[in-house]
């Protein structure tokens, strides 16, 4: 086991101009479980290719351990990784398939047999033993790389999208049974994923990233409570936080036709006359009183039991904007409806217009 | 005038009867239940391809049998002393020619092929290299035959040297060598190479072609997944490339085989089976056009050829059903 390090890593792709990972500075403690999130052609399948070494690192340097890989190939890197469409020897039995390393590796037969029973015991992969990965379900499948990732024992797991060939429930129950297994045995694992609640459950520490840039990197915590840019706010979060700007009036923002209080050192930070404000959709309430707040027209409600989500639209300084908050799923407005909705003190994010860069270091935490 | 009358048979009568006969099962059809209709239409238009492979194949098959079990004049009954023929002492060394055949050019053509195909999948600029390779399959068998006969040519050693080989040879001070002909006995089978390589050259685009569609089918993850296993690039290819293209080189070595089993033009062109390279074809071709003639012998080599030729297809027919293709 081991840490995990870029160190200014980067990636171009011949024929480009911009890199596909820029720079990437990136840190993973030993037996971390570090999760790279982001939109499609973000970069993290690329750093994550990087560190495996199927990419070539242009500039910078990555590390496992105090080892400098950079220059390594991947035979020699004592890593695992699971693949986003598995990547199993067709030819190979499930067994085959999990001992290839160690058979590689000049393991002996017997060690061999009883390392893999060991992992297929751990993934109730037993009775599937003999048989060819065309005979199993997704589900089984991806039982069987993880399998072969775990056989191996190595300093570092690398997980590209695991889950994203699993239907929706497998998927949830894989997440948290891959999360535990994981945890149970310390391995570092750095895993790629473009779905930010598949971020949020799994990762001790989430990385962000965009356009080959590193956004933010913290706590599943951190990233929600404080988001560091704009991109961050939408990114992280479901539904995603309301963002749009509000004008900066005396002692808060303006809210439609009401203000809500901003505190005094937080908007002495802000040196414009507007500011990009996010509300969580669990920090809007639809105002008691009529017409006060922000008048907002009910596209649709989306009821999901217990909660409910009200979709609507408003007039924000000429612009149609479009809003999202969080209702009782049983009493509730109605679609086609206007109400008024009011954010709750204390729960605005700020961002700064020009750069997008989050206006102070305080959390917003969600009552 | 009889020229005239084929004209008129081949090309018009022909098609002619064909239409009719298509024409006329299909207003029978038309009269059917739409269910029958679906049954029964595939069958009258196979019949038609059926009835000419009848005739083009199964009918001189029956025939050759018939011939086989005769006499030089292909009237008497000789039972089975063609056979016994076949494999005694005059054809022994031919049999022997061809089993040389059947184990260096298959594996010759296939080995390199799967090596190259492996090869350009890893190079920059693959597309000119590989259709250099390939570039071989356009020359017809006779034209390699004739062009490589002329590159093989010998002179002894001192003299001009018309050959490509030899003349290199000898600019190199080297002894030139008599590439195609040796004299029959302990070095025979040099003969036999030369020719074989003949063979390899001109085959091995083909096989370079269905060998490269299958290295360029094996997913990328694969060969990632091994590498990060900890496989050596060789290690990569013996247990991942291989056993995921075996298909199709099996495909490519029964092709081969069949190849090698009626090669025919090559030897025919450049030896005619002098200095100990005869082969079973060639043998065959001259007991029916060479004096003295002997239809018995010819029919009894043409079973051989079938009977060594349905393991073969059979092996070939269950690759395919494997893979799901029958």
């Amino acid at each position: 086991m081991a840490s995990v390090t870029f160190d200014h890593a980067s990636r171009l792709y011949p024929g480009s101009t911009r890199p596909a990972v820029d720079q990437l500075n990136l840190e993973t403690a030993d037996g971390e479980f570090l999760v790279l999130v982001g939109p499609s052609g973000c970069g993290k399948s690329t750093s994550l290719r990087m560190l495996a070494g199927l990419e070539e690192v242009n500039s910078g340097n990555i590390f496992i351990g105090e080892r400098n890989v950079t220059d390594v190939p991947p035979k020699d890197r004592d890593i695992a990784m699971v693949f986003q469409n598995y990547a199993l020897y067709p030819h190979m039995t499930v067994a085959e398939n999990m001992g290839f390393a160690l058979k590689i590796a000049g393991i002996n037969k017997d060690e061999r047999a009883s390392r893999v029973l060991e992992a297929a015991k751990l993934l109730d992969l037993e009775p599937y033993l003999g048989r060819k990965p065309k005979a199993l379900s997704g589900g089984q499948r991806q039982r069987v790389a993880m399998g072969r990732a775990i056989v191996r024992q190595p300093q570092v797991f690398l997980m590209d999208e695991p889950l994203s060939n699993l239907d929706a429930k497998l998927r949830v129950q894989t997440r948290t049974q891959i999360a535990s297994l994981v945890r149970r045995l310390g391995v570092t694992t750095v895993y790629v994923t473009h779905d930010q609640t598949e971020a949020l459950t799994m990762g001790d520490r989430i990385a962000v990233l965009k356009d080959g840039l590193l956004q933010q990197v913290g706590t599943p915590r951190d990233l929600y409570e404080k988001p560091a840019n704009i991109f961050v706010a939408g990114f992280i979060g479901s539904p995603a936080m309301n963002l749009f700007v509000a004008e900066v009036v005396d002692g808060g923002v303006q809210f439609g036709t009401s203000v809500i209080p901003v505190e005094r050192e937080l908007l002495s930070s802000v040196n414009a006359k507007t500011v990009t404000i996010g509300v969580r959709p669990e920090d809007i309430v639809v105002s008691s009183a009529f017409g006060e707040g922000l008048p907002v027209d009910i596209d649709l409600i989306e009821e999901l039991g217990a909660d409910g989500y009200l979709y609507g639209h408003a007039d924000i300084s000429g612009k149609r904007t479009d809003l999202v908050t969080r209702v009782d799923g049983r009493v509730h407005p109605n679609a086609g409806e206007k109400v008024y909705l009011t954010a709750k003190p204390g729960h605005l994010h700020l961002f700064n217009n020009e750069s997008g860069e989050r206006i102070g270091n305080k959390p917003v935490v969600t009552a | 005038m009889p020229s005239l009358i084929a004209l008129v048979v081949g090309a018009v009568a022909l098609p002619a009867v064909t239409i009719l006969i298509v024409a006329a099962a299909e207003w029978v059809i038309s009269h059917l239940r739409p269910k029958a209709q679906r049954r029964v239409r595939p069958w009258v238009w196979l019949s038609l391809a059926c009835i000419m492979i009848a005739v083009t194949l199964i009918y001189p098959i029956v025939v050759s049998l018939g011939l086989s079990l005769r006499g030089a004049d292909g009237s008497a009954w000789a039972g089975f002393t063609n056979f016994i023929w076949a494999f005694g002492t005059e054809m022994r060394p031919i049999l022997l020619n061809n089993l040389l055949w059947l184990i260096v050019f298959p594996v010759g053509v296939t080995a390199v092929a799967v090596l190259m195909a492996v090869l350009l999948n890893k190079v920059r600029y693959e597309k000119v290299a590989r259709v250099i390779l390939i570039l071989p399959t356009a020359v017809s068998f006779t034209a390699a035959a004739v062009t490589w006969r002329q590159m093989y040519t010998y002179a002894p050693a001192g003299r001009t040297q018309l050959g490509v080989f030899n003349a290199v040879l000898q600019a190199f001070g080297i002894e030139p060598v008599a590439w195609l002909a040796r004299p029959a006995g302990a070095d025979q089978w040099m003969n036999n190479l030369s020719l074989i390589m003949v063979a390899v050259w001109a085959s091995l685009g083909i096989a370079l072609l269905i060998i490269t569609a299958a290295v360029k089918a094996v997913p990328q993850e694969l060969n990632e997944a091994a590498r990060l296993d900890g496989a050596s690039e060789w290690g990569v290819f013996l247990h991942v490339t291989l056993p995921t293209i075996w298909p199709s080189v099996l495909t490519v070595i029964t092709t081969q085989i069949m190849f090698a089993l009626k090669i025919f033009d090559i030897v025919y062109i450049m030896t005619n089976g002098n200095n100990g390279t005869d082969v079973v074809a060639n043998k065959l071709y001259n007991e029916v056009f060479r004096n003295p003639t002997n239809l018995g012998h010819a029919a009894a080599i043409a079973v051989l050829l079938l009977v060594a030729a349905i393991p073969v297809l059979w092996l070939n027919l269950r690759n395919m059903r494997k893979e799901g293709l029958t």
